[in-house]
């Protein structure tokens, strides 16, 4: 049955296309650690998709380009972050309206940029390693992008879990009134962690329209942001399940449209329908232990502070 | 008493104002997709763009893009029945039903659904036999492939699409006897992600020529990548492969919103069902590419002609289906009820069409 399907092919494309859901949901596991839910995901990928966009057409480099989606993604994410932290409203409803927002804003933005080309991304090329028959395109070819974002989960993990910023950052999404008490500023660690989850999320956006696609269109995140957070309950807010489970749902994608490409004869409704399904089944038995999932699940997550001394 | 003037002024003022309000024509356009999606929804957006160019203050539009199909876009359609809209384009298959529910209830409103089958007194369906323009992209397909292998990127298994697919590989067939078709099914009409992924996954399998019937550029910036050729699918999307693209299929829905716009200010207007094609020029075949060798550049523009002048139709006998029971005996043409509800795929085609 596999007998065409290149597997080497298959791992390099499902990586390609895992990598912006990695990246948002990295950042979207950041926010939630630090106790705060951001539903606005979706919106920060078009709004880091556009701004990504827009420097790398304009400076003709596409990492000065992924910075500027950084930076975009981040004033949006920080945009949530003073409604929420400063002015207290409601964290669902804040979210989804900086999906609303991004999504709008990024149509206006993308207006002038319709049917341009990006400047192509810097590749790894190293030689020797690069040329090796199976490991090479796997492991030593990509984009630097996709390293940076498996990089990103190294760091995020190794910052949350050695670290005593890390460890500062969890216990304002365990406690925020002991985090207080002992003296930490907890809106302002929640703002950077909000700041931090909006620049991957643009990023992740960017990865979108400077290397999956490249090409600028409107609304070309369609859902990925949704999947992203749902990766995050999936993951159990730990980082390198973070991989794992973007690398599950980008996979059976990619392998479900070269099955059918393939020509197996397996009716395309079911196969489409297949990255959903294995997401809810991975999702419901990893939540069948309560009391361990709540474990998992920042205590705060979603919950207002308000500092009353 | 200056005041009182005043007042009476801005009164008079407001309701000159509503007496104008009313006497323009409400139009309302549904998408399915962004209208910056610069394939389907965006062609349909600038029919509206006519509309509004040609009737200037006469007429008032607005539109809603990135309606669902399906119960979001019932809502939307009553909310705009009850805005005050006289006629309401519908602009995808799936608001099939929405519109048609909506219908009943708005009897005063008119309403006009692209690509659907069901109609009542207030609904007019129609269409662009984008077929056509399948046939003529299928004949250089068929000429300009040397994998002997076309990559097909369908959106969903409706009778649209599945004829577009068959016609598109009966003419490749028929230039190149050796072709294969391999369908991608990706079960959305937008999703520039995945439509790329399909595009690679078939590269993959050999495809040097992609086709698509999905709404957005992503396919075509694939191609133009990896140096293989593709098609503009609704729009001429010449701006995303200015070498990978060979032709287009261009979508002009222009003249018909117009028509159908002067109709209901005439009060002309009746539940019609259309579906031109090359001929009438709501189908447009985009410029050829130079890559294109000269004498099939001139093959294929003699099928457009002859389709325009009704000399030739893309489903002419003999045909069997897949299953290779006789569908066309020699000679015979297909009928457009069958045509419109094209459930099968034609003998050839490997793969089973989803149900």
């Amino acid at each position: 049955m596999f007998g065409d399907l290149s597997l080497v092919s298959l791992i390099v494309s499902l990586m390609i296309a895992s990598t912006p859901i990695l990246f948002a949901a990295t950042g979207e596991l950041v926010v939630e650690k630090a106790g705060v839910l951001n539903l606005g995901v979706e919106g920060m990928m078009l709004i880091g998709a556009i701004s990504g966009f827009a420097v790398a057409v304009s400076t003709g480099n596409p990492i000065v380009g992924f910075l500027g989606a950084a930076a975009g993604g981040a004033i949006a994410a920080l945009i949530f972050g003073v409604l929420t932290q400063y002015l207290l409203s409601n964290q669902v409803a804040t979210g989804l309206a900086l999906t609303l927002f991004g999504t709008g804003v990024s149509a206006l933005m993308g207006q002038p940029y319709n049917g341009l080309k990006p400047p192509p991304s810097p590749r790894l090329d190293i030689p020797v390693l690069s040329d090796l028959p199976v490991v090479g395109p796997i492991l030593f070819s990509h984009d630097i992008m996709l390293y940076v974002s498996l990089l990103l989960v190294a760091a995020v993990w190794y910052f949350l879990y050695r670290t005593r910023g890390g460890l500062i950052l969890r216990a304002v999404g365990e406690d925020h009134n002991a985090a207080h008490s002992l003296g930490y500023n907890v809106i302002l660690i929640r703002l950077g962690a909000i700041a931090f989850g909006g620049a991957c999320a643009g990023v992740g956006g960017a990865y979108l329209s400077l290397i999956r696609v490249p090409q600028w269109t409107q609304d070309m995140t369609a859902g990925v942001g949704w999947i992203a957070l749902a990766i995050v309950v999936f993951a159990s807010w730990k980082p390198y399940r973070v991989i794992l489970g973007a690398y599950l749902f980008g996979g059976v994608t990619v392998l479900q449209l070269n099955l059918q490409a393939l020509g197996v004869n397996i009716s395309a409704a079911y196969l489409s329908m297949t990255p959903f399904i294995v997401t809810i089944v991975v999702l419901v038995i990893m939540s069948a232990n309560r009391r361990k999932t709540s474990l998992n699940a920042p205590a705060m997550l979603g919950r207002i502070f308000h500092a009353s001394h | 008493m200056k005041f009182k003037t005043s007042l009476a002024a801005a009164a008079a003022l407001a309701l000159g104002l509503a007496g104008a309000a009313s006497a323009q024509t409400k139009v309302g356009f549904i998408y399915v997709g962004p209208v910056g999606d610069l394939g389907w929804s965006y062609e349909h957006d600038q029919g509206r763009l006519a509309v509004e160019e040609h009737f200037g203050d006469a007429v008032e539009t607005t539109y809603v893009e990135s309606v669902p199909e399906g119960a979001d876009a019932e809502r939307v359609l009553t909310q705009m029945a009850l805005g005050g809209a006289d006629i309401i384009f519908t602009t995808s298959f799936g608001y099939m039903d929405p519109t048609i529910n909506v219908a009943e209830k708005f009897p005063n409103v008119m309403f006009e659904h692209a690509t659907g089958y069901k109609r009542a007194d207030n609904v007019s369906t129609y269409s662009a036999r984008f077929y056509e323009g399948r046939h003529v992209i299928g004949l250089i397909a068929g000429e300009m492939t040397e994998t002997n292998t076309i990559g097909y990127i369908a959106s969903f298994p409706i009778p649209e699409v599945v004829r577009g697919i068959n016609a598109a590989y009966l003419a490749a067939k028929s230039v190149n006897p050796d072709v294969e078709f391999k369908v991608v099914w990706v079960y959305t009409w937008f999703d520039p992600g995945k439509e790329a992924d399909a595009a690679n996954a078939l590269i993959e399998q050999g495809a040097d020529v992609i086709m698509q019937h999905t709404d957005s550029p992503a396919a075509m910036t694939i191609a133009e990548e990896k140096g293989i050729y593709a098609f503009g699918q609704a729009s001429d999307m010449m701006q995303f492969g200015p070498n990978a693209r060979l032709s287009s299929i261009i979508d002009n829905w222009a003249p018909y919103y117009i028509e159908r716009v002067q109709a209901v200010i005439d009060g002309t207007w009746e539940s019609t069902d259309t579906w031109d094609g090359i001929g009438p020029g709501m189908v447009e075949i985009g410029e050829f590419s130079d890559k294109i060798p000269a004498d099939v550049a001139a093959r294929a523009q003699a099928a457009a002609d002859a389709i325009a002048a009704g000399t030739l139709h893309p489903f002419t006998g003999p045909i069997n289906k897949q299953d290779g029971t006789p569908w066309l005996a020699a000679g015979e043409v297909a009928d457009d009820g069958t045509l419109a509800t094209m459930d099968f795929y034609v003998e050839g085609i490997v793969g089973e069409l989803p149900q």
